[in-house]
């Protein structure tokens, strides 16, 4: 019978510890959300986005790797399956941001259309 | 420090600089995008040192093949850039900006993951099978995570339709 002690006894530490990707994690996202504050040109604006969600991404993989070594109170079975939960969890993400640049981009198309210029100041109304 | 600390500073550092310049070159959205291509390269890699084979793959799939190349389109098409404006005022919100990035990120790291920054044994070292291969996860996804994935195709359809109609010189 293995339980999770015997295995956190004899796991070998990790290389990089858990709290450096989450310092990317944070510095990744930090970065992203000034540059939705900052910038004015949606596109940068999207891409800023995609940013922040990569940063997400990535603390979820982060978490999803070291869950069983943290002091969390999880048979070994459950760890197994929300380490893997996490990665699942990224996989959604992508998709999500996939059709959300999708749509994001047909409505900036639209909006150059009727405007002829894309500035995110003028974007006041939904109405063409 | 040994050398898988120094292979994730040297990456980390570039996936850093790699963002910035997503957000820091101001009339040229082709660098912006580069830039992000960059940056999400550079996570695959962190992913593949971490074991995760299957979502590095994905990543520079989906992202850097993908997403990055419609935004690559839309920039070509729209013809953006070279155009004054690009920030939102002048140098002082830039400044602001940077320092409050610098307050959170210090923040954080001070009064949140500050546990987090001793070494965490890593259990499944010796069983690489359990995690990031594309068995694992295809197994999982299809077994326990079976309607969330079936939701997703329905919305990337959706997505697929939408932007279409959208984009459509006359519905």
């Amino acid at each position: 019978m293995l339980n999770q002690v015997s295995l956190l006894a004899q796991a070998p530490p990790a290389d990089v510890p858990l709290g450096w990707y989450l310092y990317l994690s944070v510095a990744m996202f930090c970065i992203g959300a000034v540059g939705v504050l900052v910038r004015r040109n949606p596109v940068v604006l999207f891409m800023c986005i995609e940013l922040m969600l990569n940063a997400v991404n990535l603390s979820f993989l982060a978490f999803a790797r070291y869950l069983p070594g943290l002091p969390v109170t999880l048979a070994v079975e459950d760890a197994a399956t929300a380490s893997t939960g996490g990665q699942i969890m990224v996989i959604f993400v992508m998709a999500v941001a996939a059709a959300e640049v999708a749509v994001g981009l047909g409505i900036i198309m639209a909006i150059f259309r009727q405007k002829n210029e894309v500035d995110v100041d003028d974007m006041s109304t939904l109405r063409g | 420090m040994n050398s898988g600390q120094i292979v994730f500073l040297i990456l980390a550092f570039i996936a850093v600089m790699g963002a910035l310049g997503v957000v820091g070159f101001g009339d040229k959205p082709v660098w912006s995008a580069l830039c992000l291509v960059l940056n999400i390269f550079v996570l695959a890699f962190i992913y593949f040192t971490m074991g995760a084979q299957f979502i590095g793959i994905t990543q520079i799939m989906v992202y850097a093949g993908a997403i990055m190349v419609l935004f690559l389109f839309v920039i070509m098409i729209l013809k953006l850039g070279s155009r004054e404006k690009e920030f939102k005022s002048n140098s002082w919100v830039a400044i602001l900006g940077i320092a409050f990035s610098v307050v959170i990120v210090a923040a954080i790291g001070k009064w949140c993951l500050t546990p987090f920054m001793e070494n965490t044994p890593l259990v499944f070292r010796n069983d690489p099978k359990l995690f990031g291969p594309p068995q694992t996860i295809g197994m999982e996804m299809f077994s326990r995570y079976v309607w969330p994935f079936e939701i997703a195709s329905i919305l990337l359809t959706i997505g697929i339709v939408g932007s279409i109609l959208l984009a459509k010189r006359r519905i």
